[in-house]
């Protein structure tokens, strides 16, 4: 008798669970992106679309980042390029030389693509919208951390300027190192995804990105792109083909 | 060790049941690449902190001499990077170090699923088949000598307290640190920062526990090559 109350009590606790995994699975589903970036026949790549696809399910939309206190903010290690102009591998090396001779007054930052106003700014106009400024840990892909302080505005009021069509679902970003990435409109969209152009209260020092880095602060570091060059907003995936990060051998989305 | 009903693993006429065999030898290997991949990815920086941030220009808890990154000290000249001048600095960095993470991330992510997934698959049916508080659960009264209805293994006291702590305290540890690495997940949940002290501490602690993970790997492969290693692979792989 009692082995048969057991059974019956599976049976329940069953029937709970299976439907618990069936809503689960039904909101997952209505979560999950719709458009996945391509994986070139890499099955690793395969990995990196389903843990993007996951953290976008699970994983709320709006909240911040960890901001710290000033007291918090560590030494800073430049890595990657760390000068376009000297660097021999910088494929728009002269033209940023050109750029960093006359202080950035030339600097452009072209917005285009799917926008109903395409634009360029220059520096003083990126430092006319309202600015924000965030103390923030960069995670490296290597392992290390820092934590600085980053001044500049955030992409969705430049988006907004620009009027990003509707239909926009992904935002390329291009720079004089010769670098192409693209971030989706979950990232480019929240409010600590900034064009920053002052690092710990200072202008942003060359080995650090000037004139204008991206900051991506829910992604590990290489997707706060240095030397920003332009911006392209896109209906489809795009990463910027041999120069983008799945064809040089490194995940597209680096939330992990 | 003779063979007879009462060494640890089989017993005659205990199986393993099928879910709990699939599940093992998906984590087996997932946690094989986990290891391996884990271990590139600690050589491209194997150096180790305790608290929010550490990276070259900040003094480390231990360094490993694992690869040529090793105390590179690749960096040209420390500049301030506030007005403070014995503040914060920069350097860049002029060691072109050793750096395969365009795979061994990715790997260690998708093999991480393989982890995640089943395990929690395990876990749920481990709680509700009983399996956990028969097979798993050290009993250190004897109140049930014979089980009523149960079949599985029968496992030794000190081979309980060993199950027990793999399943619910390193695993789980591993998942959790491993997690608090994550910039998307933390920033949705932060207490996982609070709960470890910080991202490099959650580093650190993630590298103790694997290499805790891994003698338990060794153990483990030890005492079933000392019990018969035919046997027990057979009985994890056929159930027989």
């Amino acid at each position: 008798m009692e082995k048969k109350d057991t059974s019956k009590l599976i049976t329940r606790r069953g029937a709970l669970i299976v439907g618990a995994a069936a809503i689960g699975g039904v909101i997952l589903a209505r979560r999950f992106p719709k458009i996945l970036p391509p994986t070139c026949g890499n099955f690793l790549r395969a990995g990196d679309s389903f843990t993007y696809g996951m953290q976008r399910a699970l994983l709320s939309e709006s909240s911040l980042a960890r901001e710290y206190r000033p007291e918090d903010m560590t030494s800073f290690p430049a890595t990657g390029t760390t000068d376009p102009a000297t660097d021999k591998k910088a494929e728009f090396g002269g033209d940023y030389r050109r750029l960093q001779g006359g202080a950035f007054a030339d600097w452009r930052l072209p917005v285009g693509g799917s926008v109903a106003k395409p634009r360029a700014f220059t520096l003083a106009e990126l430092k006319q919208f309202t600015p924000r400024t965030q103390i923030t840990r960069h995670t490296c892909e290597e392992g290390w951390t820092a934590i600085g302080q980053w001044t500049g505005v955030p992409l969705s009021a430049v988006l907004a300027a620009v009027g990003a069509l509707p239909s926009a679902r992904f935002v390329m970003f291009k720079a004089y190192d010769g670098w192409a990435d693209s971030i989706d409109m979950v990232d480019a969209l929240h409010p600590q995804t900034i064009l920053a152009y002052g690092m710990n209260g200072r202008d942003l020092p060359i080995p650090h990105g000037a004139p204008v880095r991206l900051r991506v602060e829910r992604q590990i570091g290489y997707k706060s792109m240095k030397f920003l060059k332009s911006i392209t907003v896109a209906d489809e995936f795009v990463d910027g083909g041999k120069d983008g990060n799945i064809q040089t051998g490194w995940a597209w989305y680096t939330g992990i | 060790m003779a063979e007879g009903p009462d060494q640890p693993g089989l017993s005659s006429g205990k199986t393993h049941k099928r879910w709990v065999r699939l599940s093992h030898w998906i984590i087996t290997l997932s946690v094989l690449t986990l290891a391996f991949s884990g271990f590139e990815i600690l050589m491209v920086h194997p150096r180790l902190y305790w608290g929010k941030a550490g990276n070259d220009l900040t003094p480390a808890l231990m360094e490993l001499p694992i690869s040529r990154n090793y105390k590179h000290g690749g960096y040209d000249e420390r500049v301030p990077l506030t007005e403070n001048a014995s503040g914060p600095v920069s350097a860049s960095r002029t060691y072109n170090i050793f750096n395969q993470n365009g795979w061994g991330r990715s790997l260690h992510f998708l093999a991480a699923w393989f982890l995640v997934l089943p395990g929690l698959v395990y876990a749920l049916l481990g709680f509700l088949t009983g399996h956990f508080r028969w097979n798993i659960w050290p009993r250190f009264r004897k109140l049930r000598a014979r089980r009523i209805g149960g079949d599985g293994p029968q496992y030794k006291p000190l081979q309980k307290v060993t199950y027990t702590f793999v399943i619910f305290v390193a695993a789980p540890l591993m998942v959790l640190t491993g997690l608090t690495m994550s910039p998307a997940v933390t920033t949705a949940w932060p207490w996982l920062l609070d709960l470890f002290g910080g991202y490099q501490s959650a580093r650190t602690i993630h590298f103790f526990a694997s290499a805790v993970l891994v003698l338990f790997v060794i153990g483990h492969v030890v005492m079933v090559i000392r019990s018969g290693f035919r046997r027990q692979i057979r009985g994890m792989t056929l159930g027989r």
